[in-house]
């Protein structure tokens, strides 16, 4: 993919080649990604993919090998100065010995231009907790108050990195009402996750990761078609794997000594076609391919059974 | 200076209990139990109480200063280092709000011990006062770097030990509970090697004596400036890490 030039300046996020090694371990391995103001867009993969260490660079709290990060057509730390990005960390505690709303007043005096803390308050829900100590609070209230932390600065760009780990069904639920109201005033929004529910549910696309790479890019009913494979695995002697992906509903298959290994967009067309056709296959799996395989069979050089 | 992040900063260390009990409370009742004990005599030639009022100032306001600094270590532990790295505030106001914070809480700490020092007889004058407070803000300054060398190499859970040993062998080093090796030998030049000990002699103008002489000077710039280059260089592997 190319990126115009035209395309950066009025993009709200553009990373262009980004690279970056930790020692040995490639952690991000050349990634292009434009994303457009006021679109939420959701960076799903499993852990390890790269999605905190590009959400990083995305931030300026890493410099890339190379590569180039645009933010608004800023760099990321002229973002940063101007309050452009609020941002929710994936880890990370909030200082002790103030109340809720002390706390904010103290983010909100940093930038030129802040959100009223009492706007802030009310679109994260924390009118029972405002003046509640910060370390008398609980998990899933605390995520809540750095919610509100990343949305001071009045942010056009909110970035959220794994943001409801901590949180219960409850909590999550709340949070993310919060989000599609914030998306709905116009803001910018990439978060991170590791959930296929949560990047289908809240993001008008999806962006698949894994090791580094984009795999997948796209709205995300076909993303979710896609991660939504299964396999169907069988005992079946002397028949070419070339012939099985040509069956119905079967996108590619692998021969594994007597067995082979059916990757299905759908397994119900598949093993209809493949019985009357093969009645010697025996010892028949049909399992849903999790995130993780998934993702491992999009980047092709490792089939799943060699990693499970 | 953003006087809004200032006023938090000072707010958040007043409702610290540790603060409380290390930089306020244990100099002022060790001092009323050791100098209240032998108020008539005399130490190191000068009366008993206004010794200890300037070595409990000693130990109080370095505590103040170097705990302000130690604070960075529960905020990087936190996570809130880079939380702040996301936010206009630069560094160098960081450092600025923290060692802020350490004057404050260095200067209640004075007052504090004022007050105690009336009520054991100790001869304030406003002249006399003024100039132990300046020398004690120019004396802390080497402990405003140490703090926050401190606050950048250890962890919240190490810090306790550390600032507890350190600052209770510098204060006795530097003759905050009696003086150390007489007026010349080995072990005064300890002594007066010390950063600590020019934060006492700084209490000593309260009865007249004299101020710094160059070897104060010199001792306090040789420790502000290696110190300074310490937590600079603390600073920096810090934040190359994160």
């Amino acid at each position: 993919m190319t990126i115009t030039e035209s395309a950066v300046s009025t993009a709200g996020v553009s990373l262009q080649g980004l690279t970056k090694s930790f020692g040995p371990v490639r952690a991000v391995d050349g990634i292009d990604l434009v994303v457009a103001p006021g679109e939420t867009v959701a960076l799903l993969g499993p852990n390890g993919a790269g999605k905190s260490t590009t959400i990083d660079m995305m931030l300026g709290l890493n410099k890339p090998d190379s590569g180039d990060v645009r933010v608004f057509g800023m760099t990321p730390d002229q973002a940063v100065q101007r309050g452009a990005i609020g941002a929710m960390l994936q880890t990370g505690e909030l200082i002790r010995d103030l109340t809720v709303r002390e706390l904010l007043a103290m983010m909100a005096s940093l930038y030129p231009t802040p959100a009223r803390v009492d706007d802030v308050v009310d679109v994260t829900g924390l009118h029972d907790i405002v003046d509640r100590r910060t370390n008398k609070l609980s998990g899933g209230q605390s995520q809540r108050v750095r919610a509100a932390i990343a949305l001071i600065s009045n942010p056009d760009l909110l970035v959220l990195d794994e943001p409801t780990v901590a949180m219960d069904v409850e909590g999550r639920h709340l949070f993310w009402n919060s989000v599609r109201q914030i998306a709905a005033s116009g803001k910018t929004i990439v978060f991170a996750t590791h959930y296929l529910e949560e990047a289908d549910t809240y993001a008008d696309r999806i962006v698949l990761m894994a090791r580094g790479r984009i795999v997948a890019d796209g709205p995300a009913t076909e993303i979710k078609a896609t991660v939504g494979l299964r396999t169907i695995r069988a005992t079946l002697p002397g028949v070419d794997a070339a012939v099985l992906s040509a069956l119905d509903g079967v996108k590619s298959a692998d021969r594994r000594g007597d067995a082979v290994v059916l990757h299905c967009s759908d397994s119900d067309a598949a093993i209809r076609a493949l019985l009357p056709a093969y009645p010697a296959a025996c010892d028949i799996e049909i399992a849903g391919a999790g995130l993780e395989q998934a993702f491992l069979m999009l980047t092709g050089d490792h089939s799943p059974e060699e990693l499970s | 200076m953003n006087a809004v992040y200032l006023r938090y900063e000072l707010l958040r260390t007043l409702r610290n209990r540790r603060f409380f009990i290390f930089t306020l409370a244990f100099p002022l009742v060790f001092f009323y139990l050791i100098a209240g004990a032998n108020r008539h005599q005399e130490l190191g030639g000068i009366p008993f109480a206004t010794y200890y009022l300037a070595g409990m100032a000693s130990f109080g306001t370095m505590m103040a200063m170097i705990s302000a600094g130690g604070r960075i270590a529960s905020e990087r532990q936190a996570g809130w280092n880079r939380q702040l790295r996301l936010t206009p505030l630069t560094p160098r106001e960081y450092f600025r709000a923290k060692v802020a914070t350490g004057y404050m809480m260095a200067l209640i700490t004075l007052v504090l011990l004022f007050v105690a020092g009336l009520t054991l007889g100790v001869h304030l004058q406003v002249r006399e006062v003024a100039s132990m407070v300046g020398l004690v803000a120019v004396g802390l300054i080497p402990f405003a770097a140490l703090g926050i060398f401190v606050g950048h190499m250890f962890t919240p859970d190490s810090i306790g030990p550390v600032l507890g040993g350190g600052v209770s062998i510098l204060a006795f080093l530097g003759g905050a509970w009696g003086p150390i090796g007489g007026t010349h030998g080995f072990m005064h030049d300890v002594s007066l090697a010390t950063p600590t000990y020019w934060l006492v002699q700084a209490g000593h103008t309260l009865v007249g004596q004299q101020a710094w002489d160059g070897t104060g000077w010199l001792v306090v710039g040789s420790w502000t400036a290696v110190l300074a280059v310490l937590a600079a260089r603390a600073y920096q592997r810090d934040t190359k890490r994160v």
